[in-house]
């Protein structure tokens, strides 16, 4: 599948991978080059792979709620919250983002390689009074991510981004959010696929980079955040993930719930750590063993070389008695280990 | 791309310069450009005895890893120490300062069944 950006990412010289399925540039200048630029400057993202549900109806809240971790009835209007939407053993379906529009809408924005199998599982559990509709083939998306993301937005929109994350704008047609996967400032702007191009090319115009798939990659693993299908599966529940905070327990029931709170009574095994390499050593990367004491005790989920540290930078599930920030561990590549150590997230933080 | 009419090269895009019995080997322009920023390498180890096609070094990109062969066969005299310490040389200097290994020749012979400049800037399209 193309994004409707294929051709332009072609002309900024992107070199073109498969993605779930998607044709996406894994990088054009080079990831070192693009990483930086969102650091320091901003940076540009095609993010149209991504997909777009819509929720109306007197009861879209509550079955939002039924259906997802956090507290969608709380979620003021033009606003927007991260959320996980679960199996009933507690696992990870997908993470999203769910943005409330005016009036009784609801926008959510799903991974890419879940679209289909989110879609399905929501439809499966639609109920009286909640209109759903799958509108990803409609929609183009540009995440605009750096310290001078609020220029471009300036340039774009003609008024101040603001401040806040996780604001939602409706503009004409078009959702601008607040949000981003990078840690930088930022905004995500969803718009109808006819318009791709030319916003495209005004983001370029305004002064960002393009950015591709790596640098995405390397900027979200500094953060700590986790990558569905990688750090996040159906079979690892987001206590298990550190994702607590997106889950409210408060709420009288939502799929999934039930096994949050035995895991919670019977104590939550293991958990999703970040690590850091201590010596110089090869990048890290998914699945390579870790240790701890000698013994081998996991694998890593997502592995990097971390363009702003200067080292290997690492995400495993460990037993929860060494998941804390200091505890060492090693990392074996091609047979030869290396020391790393747990470290709190996000692992890169802006010296301020 | 830049291939220097006084080496010869292999099809897995290594090049070797050959002085009396001894080679230096390292990776072409082309490669470096296919690998892209190439963030961590690791030269063989002084005394390794290498045959012509054998993985000789591993260096990794940002993205991926990528194995290294040796396009002779002999033992392995120097290593590139300032790779391992400035990565980015193989894709700043890969003819000059990015060098990987010096290797002695057990068979000078197989110099002639790699490629020629004119050969190697076929098989890469220019």
């Amino acid at each position: 599948m193309r994004t409707p950006l294929f051709e332009a990412h072609l002309v900024a010289g992107g070199r073109m991978v498969d993605f779930a399925g998607w044709e996406m540039p894994v990088q054009y200048s080079g990831i070192l080059d693009e990483h930086q630029a969102v650091r320091e400057s901003s940076g540009v993202f095609d993010v149209s792979h991504m997909g777009e549900f819509f929720v109306s109806g007197a009861w879209g809240a509550a079955w939002l709620d039924s259906l997802l971790t956090n507290n969608v009835a709380s979620l003021d209007r033009g606003h927007a919250c991260y959320s996980l939407m679960l199996n009933e053993r507690g696992g990870v379906i997908d993470d999203l983002i769910v943005c409330r529009l005016g009036g009784e809408e609801f926008l959510l924005v799903v991974n890419a390689s879940m679209i289909a199998e989110d879609a399905g599982w929501m439809k499966a559990r639609l109920r009286e009074g909640v209109v759903f509709e799958n509108r990803s083939a409609d929609f183009a998306a540009l995440a605009v991510q750096g310290p001078a993301a609020g220029e471009i937005f300036g340039a774009l929109f003609g008024r101040a981004m603001p401040a806040e994350r996780n604001r939602v704008l409706e503009i004409g047609e078009d959702f601008v959010v607040t949000t981003g996967y990078t840690g930088e400032k930022g905004f995500e702007w969803i718009m109808p696929s006819a318009e791709a191009t030319e916003s495209w090319r005004r983001v370029l115009e305004a002064g960002a980079k393009p950015c591709g798939l790596g640098a995405r990659d390397t900027l979200r693993l500094e953060m700590g955040y986790p990558l569905n299908g990688s750090d996040l599966s159906p079979d690892q529940t987001p206590l298990e993930a550190g994702l607590g905070i997106f889950v409210d327990f408060t709420k009288p029931s939502f799929v999934g719930k039930e096994a949050l709170v035995a895991q919670k009574a019977s104590g939550v095994p293991r958990r999703l750590c970040a690590l850091k390499v201590m010596e110089k050593s090869p990048p890290m990367r998914p699945h390579y063993p870790v240790f701890l004491d000698g013994a081998r005790v996991a694998e890593t989920t997502s592995g990097a070389y971390s363009p702003s540290l200067g080292c290997g930078i690492a995400m495993a599930c460990l037993p929860v008695e060494f998941a804390r920030p200091g505890q060492e561990a090693a990392i074996e590549v091609r047979g030869k280990k290396f020391r790393a150590c747990v470290h709190k997230k996000p692992l890169y933080q802006k010296a301020t | 791309m830049n291939v220097p009419g006084n080496l010869r090269y292999a099809e897995s895009h290594e090049w070797i310069r050959v002085e009396g019995d001894t080679g230096t080997v390292g990776i072409t322009e082309h490669a470096q450009a296919e690998l892209t920023d190439i963030v961590f390498a690791e030269p063989p180890a002084v005394g390794k005895s290498l045959k012509a096609g054998e993985v000789a070094a591993v260096v990794e990109s940002v993205k991926a890893a990528s194995d290294i062969y040796s396009p002779v066969s002999g033992e392995v005299v120097e290593r590139n120490t300032a790779i391992e310490i400035a990565p980015a040389l193989l894709n700043t200097d890969p003819f000059g300062e990015g060098w990987i290994f010096k290797i002695r020749l057990s068979n000078p012979s197989e110099i002639e069944s790699l490629k020629d400049p004119a050969a190697y800037k076929a098989q890469i399209g220019e």
